[in-house]
């Protein structure tokens, strides 16, 4: 009886937190209009590609996914590779003042972002990056939460193994590359899709630091196509299915891996 | 294979404790060589400093002559096989024999043939391509010891590799890697703090307690002539037994007397060279458990003192009996053939075999030396 209470309960909230994104998906299929007609149809009467096409052929928006997914697995393969470098150091070497310098990082994490956006705006323009790629891929070269979520997971690997390749002959860059790197695979999948979606849903900065169209990462875009089509819900829902699609489609590809990593360091094995 | 020699070597922590204190050791080749001690005597650290994973703060290490002290792990021609086992936990039990081999550079043929001789030796051949979780703990000791051999080199560095095994399979993979030190001729270096591992395994052992080496011999040479009390407490199980008391001399002969007098006896003469020499008074009695015995009637004889003692438990073990008394608030315990029945609580004779004690002088801890 329990059960059956608590499945009817969890069914409910499962289908109010789907139906917006059911909907979004239906009306990118539909005409312009049919989603905005009262009683609202959940299946469109006419299916059509019509949205997409006007996405992709006249508003350039193949450009911007490109820009996103491009930016978005930059910026994740190489934060990920800096992250995991300083976070094994972190946790195995042995350095001076190491941990005086790990504490200060960490406390730079309660300065709110949106304090560092200007500096960092005018360095990047000092430098010359303005309205490029680099502009978002320097900031998220290495980020302290990814270092502090190795570390701690480096932290778990015992010394010998790490010592037992050495005797066996190996240097750092080869213990690093070949004993750290794929026993750190759970946590890199779990820091992989923070890092993916952190870029890939970011909007504030791309848009300071974007000012061509051209430039514009997807959100920045969609953004842009709410103000100029207003009236017309359904390209903005093809919009956003375009946007929320790789998103969900990484996170998928890697669930198995997060759910492992949500679950390291709570139980010990 | 080779002969590794430490000369004075020292390990001095930043806030300056002293976890190795001007260690000298000399293992020769082909020589099975223990280091044994209690947690935190430096054992470890010594054996860590031979690898190569440690730092040496004073003192030479030398292979084949050839002093190691700044050559990294890699260059010292040693394999180390761990605690934990270490085996790499994302590669198969063939990639953990061959990580060390290919980093070495060796052809793909002469890789695949030492691993299958390694795999043989060790009983291997079926698990090669598991991984190591899919293996029990006897079978990653065995992964590890055989990512040792594989290598073939000059010294083989055990560090405390049974201790996570249980019991049974302890005794086992004790007997084999005497084997195997056998078979492969090899140089080995073995900590441990078990003292039975130690007694059954060394060719020659090394006594450490606070970063000092306490004795360096043979296995039967310890314990029949421990250089002190530390050494005599530390070899054997159940351990040597101990009565404070001083030595009295009378009509130039020596008494032993204990601290509260219940205990007086002549001791033989072979003491009394040394006692005089060295102007001994207040001494420890030593004796082992199986040179005290239970008097039955009329068994004593001219070389046995009487002990009486208060019985407080008594462990049946099978093939002996393990007896626990108290003797001036001292614990005494004994160990008989067979099985014995006595009462808890009751008073009993036991006696003691002059020939068998040793003193030790409670200034310096020393065994009064006889020859």
């Amino acid at each position: 009886m329990k059960r059956i209470l608590l499945h009817t309960v969890l069914i409910f909230i499962a289908v109010i937190t789907l139906i917006p994104f059911l909907w979004m998906i239906s009306a990118s299929f539909m005409f312009d209009g049919h989603a905005s007609v009262f009683p609202p149809r959940f299946i469109p009467d006419q299916f059509t590609l019509m949205q997409y096409e006007r996405l992709f052929e006249r508003l350039s928006i193949a450009q911007n996914f490109i820009n996103s997914l491009v930016l978005s697995l930059l910026v994740t393969v190489i934060s990920l590779a800096f992250n995991s470098m300083a976070g094994y150091a972190f946790a195995k070497y042995k350095i001076k003042g190491k941990n005086k310098l790990f504490n200060l990082l960490i406390s730079s994490m309660i300065i709110p972002a949106q304090v560092t956006m200007l500096p960092l705006f005018l360095m990047l323009k000092w430098m010359g990056f303005i309205n490029t790629y680099m502009a978002i891929i320097i900031p998220g070269l290495a980020n302290i939460f990814g270092i502090f979520l190795i570390r701690q997971y480096c932290i778990s690997i015992p010394d010998s193994l790490i010592e037992a390749a050495r005797i066996d002959g190996a240097n750092d860059f080869l213990i690093y590359r070949k004993i750290i790197l794929p026993l750190l695979t759970p946590v890199l999948a779990t820091l992989a899709i923070f890092t993916f979606l952190g870029t890939w849903n970011d909007f504030l900065w791309p848009l300071i630091v974007m000012t061509d169209d051209s430039m514009y990462t997807l959100p920045v875009a969609l953004a842009n196509l709410m103000l100029e089509h207003t009236k017309d819900p359904e390209l903005m829902m093809a919009g956003s299915v375009v946007t929320i699609l790789p998103v969900i489609i990484v996170f998928l590809a890697l669930q198995k891996y997060y759910m492992k990593g949500i679950m390291m360091g709570s139980v010990k094995e | 294979m080779a002969e590794v020699i430490l000369k004075n070597v020292s390990k001095i922590y930043d806030d300056n404790t002293k976890a190795v204190d001007n260690v000298t050791i000399n293992i020769k080749d082909k020589e099975f060589v223990v280091l044994v001690g209690p947690s935190g005597c430096g054992k470890t650290t010594t054996l860590r400093m031979i690898a190569g994973l440690e730092d040496i703060s004073e003192g030479e290490i030398l292979i084949d002559g050839k002093i190691i002290n700044d050559l990294p792990p890699k260059d010292r021609d040693i394999a180390m096989v761990f605690q934990n086992y270490a085996l790499y936990p994302h590669m198969t039990v063939y990639e953990n024999l061959a990580f060390g081999l290919k980093l070495r550079k060796f052809d793909k043929m002469e890789i695949e043939k030492r691993i299958n001789e390694a795999a043989r030796i060790l009983g291997l051949e079926k698990y090669l391509n598991r991984k190591p979780k899919a293996l029990s703990g006897g079978q990653r000791q065995r992964v590890a010891v055989g990512r040792a051999i594989v290598r073939n080199p000059k010294v083989f560095l055990f560090d405390e590799p049974l201790s996570n095994l249980d019991a049974k399979l302890r005794v086992q993979m004790r007997s084999e890697i005497s084997r195997l030190h056998k078979e492969l001729g090899a140089t080995i270096v073995y900590v441990t703090h078990d003292q039975v591992e130690a007694m059954t395994m060394g060719d020659k052992i090394v006594v450490m307690k606070d970063g000092r080496v306490q004795q360096i011999d043979t296995p039967l040479n310890l314990y029949n002539k421990p250089v002190n009390k530390f050494v005599a407490e530390f070899i054997g199980s159940p351990s040597m037994n101990f009565i404070r008391g001083e030595i009295l001399v009378e009509n130039a002969q020596l008494f032993f007397q204990s601290a509260l007098k219940n205990l007086t006896f002549l001791i033989p003469d072979r003491f009394k060279a040394p006692v005089i020499k060295h102007s001994i008074q207040q001494v420890w009695l030593g004796i082992r458990p199986e040179d005290i015995h239970l008097k039955t009637e009329n068994t004593q004889t001219d070389n046995q003192v009487i002990l009486e003692s208060k019985i407080q438990l008594i462990e049946p073990l099978g093939n002996q009996t393990l007896v626990y008394s108290t003797f001036e608030d001292q614990q005494i315990i004994s160990e008989h053939r067979g099985f014995l029945s006595s009462r808890k609580d009751a008073t009993e004779q036991f006696l003691i075999d002059k020939n068998k004690i040793h003193f030790f002088d409670q200034e310096t801890e020393l065994r009064i030396e006889t020859l």
